[in-house]
């Protein structure tokens, strides 16, 4: 059972990373991770929330009836995520703030119910509940990475902390400026997904 | 396994009762603390505008409470008349935008060109209290940007003409082009411009290009044509007739009256 754990915690992070070899949970991948703190932030949320609503619904998962399944899943990340929100707005007010909507978004995440659907359903709750936080470590890792691209080039700063001065403050460095819109996200996760599966020629499809 | 209707229904029920328990728990423990983050940002917002605090500057909740309550009155004007009114409302936890939004409170804005629908009655103005009398005057504004509607303050000096800062506090512009109404750059060029022309209206505006020694004029901000452009427009509208404009003209010819009275 240990290496099993383990094996469940570690596999989401590279050999089935849900963003890069799934191709899950993308939409918020773009929108939030124009700076480092909110895509911290947003990772620890959705690790949190996939955690725990696997655990949730592994726990009552021999009692659910098939047909309501999916309603039922919805009930229980719907619900997490929105006592996260509150949790965020009361104590981190200025991230809370600048992630708006998109937290009340993971309720659409495909990684959360993906999960529920694919891990929770068939396993314990404490397996569930590893296979949430390794998920959602693979979700953060993807993250993060995309935010330490755009954020440096796009702005010069790491977690807001100026790196390269600005022409626009009197520095040298001109900030560029496809890197804090959307596409910018978009085509950094492209050549993440092809360094992937260049490294790991295992997870390219048979054509 | 089969499941009957009933145990699907009630099971169903049961699942949302106790997350509804969970939800509203978590919404009624964490609401104080909520309302609270809103209001001291307000507060910050309305100290950084009036340039009581250095940009980026961190001070504690109590240090700001303080400053607030020493430098800054809140008071609410009639929109239409111009005149202070002291109906009960309590201006420190007055909301001006909840208030525009709800029909009682609100009326339809004449055409303009800051894409505002609706005003509200009652506008809140903040004195800057200076000695006894008051060195300045902060006034809320808003309008629409490119995407979404920019919320803002707009800071004047003893004479209502000089601009002494601008803030935005919400807006959904694109960071990097019309998000650039954050960068403190832009906004210290506002400083000491002056709003009104010699006829009495507003002539003040953010300038396609350089704006140079133009007294009425900032600098546009470059890929955010439309930002610019509202930003030039929510002024225009709420420093004249239909804005803030009977208060402004008011106020000065009352000399004010004094904070605290």
């Amino acid at each position: 059972m240990a290496g099993n754990t383990t094996k469940v915690l570690f596999a989401p992070i590279l050999a089935n990373n849900p963003i890069s070899v799934q191709i899950l949970g993308v939409c918020s991948a773009l929108a939030v991770t124009t700076k480092l703190d909110t895509a911290v932030v947003m990772s620890l949320a959705v690790t949190l929330v996939t955690a725990f609503s696997s655990m949730s619904v592994s726990l009552i998962r021999k009692w659910i009836p098939p047909q309501v399944r999916i309603i039922i899943q919805l009930v229980v990340i719907a619900s997490l995520v929105i006592v996260t929100d509150q949790i965020l707005k009361a104590f981190v007010f200025d991230i809370s703030r600048q992630l708006s909507v998109f937290v009340g978004l993971i309720i659409t995440n495909c990684i959360v119910m993906g999960r529920a659907e694919a891990f929770a359903m068939q396993n314990g709750p404490i397996a569930s509940f590893v296979d949430g936080i390794g998920n959602g470590a693979g979700y953060s890792l993807v993250l993060l990475a995309v935010a330490f691209v755009r954020e440096l080039l796009g702005s010069g700063r790491l977690f807001g902390f100026q790196l390269l001065p600005l022409v626009t403050e009197g520095g040298w460095y001109v900030p560029n400026g496809l890197m804090v819109l959307s596409p910018a996200a978009f085509f950094i996760i492209g050549l993440l997904v092809w360094a992937h599966r260049t490294w790991k020629p295992e997870l390219r499809e048979k054509d | 396994m089969q499941y009957g209707k009933r145990y699907t229904i009630l099971f169903s029920a049961a699942v949302c009762g106790v997350f509804a328990v969970l939800v509203t728990g978590s919404a009624v423990l964490l609401k104080d603390r909520q309302e609270e983050n809103l209001r001291l940002d307000r507060i910050k917002n309305v100290l950084a505008v009036a340039g009581l605090t250095k940009p980026g500057q961190k001070l504690e909740r109590a240090e700001t409470l303080a400053l607030f309550a020493k430098n800054i009155e809140p008071r609410l004007v009639d929109l239409k008349t111009g005149d202070f009114v002291a109906d009960g409302t309590d201006p420190a936890t007055y909301d001006q935008r909840a208030a525009t939004s709800d029909a009682d409170r609100s009326f339809a804005a004449p055409e303009n060109r800051a894409g505002l629908v609706r005003l509200p009655k009652l506008a809140i103005v903040y004195l800057i209290k200076d000695g006894a009398g008051y060195g300045g005057l902060l006034l809320p504004i808003e309008g629409k940007g490119l995407w979404s509607t920019l919320y803002g303050y707009l800071a004047l000096e003893q004479d209502l003409n000089t601009i002494r800062g601008i803030t935005y506090y919400q807006h959904g512009e694109t960071p990097g082009l019309g998000g650039e109404v954050e960068n403190p750059r832009w906004k210290a060029g506002f400083h000491g411009k002056k709003l009104f022309g010699p006829d009495g209206q507003v002539a003040f505006f953010v300038k396609k290009g350089l704006a140079g020694d133009d007294p009425h004029a900032v600098d546009g901000i470059s890929g955010a044509t439309i930002t610019s452009r509202g930003v030039t427009y929510m002024i225009d509208f709420w420093m004249g007739d239909h804005g803030y404009g009977p208060f402004l003209n008011k106020f000065k010819a009352g000399g004010g009256g004094q904070p605290g009275e």
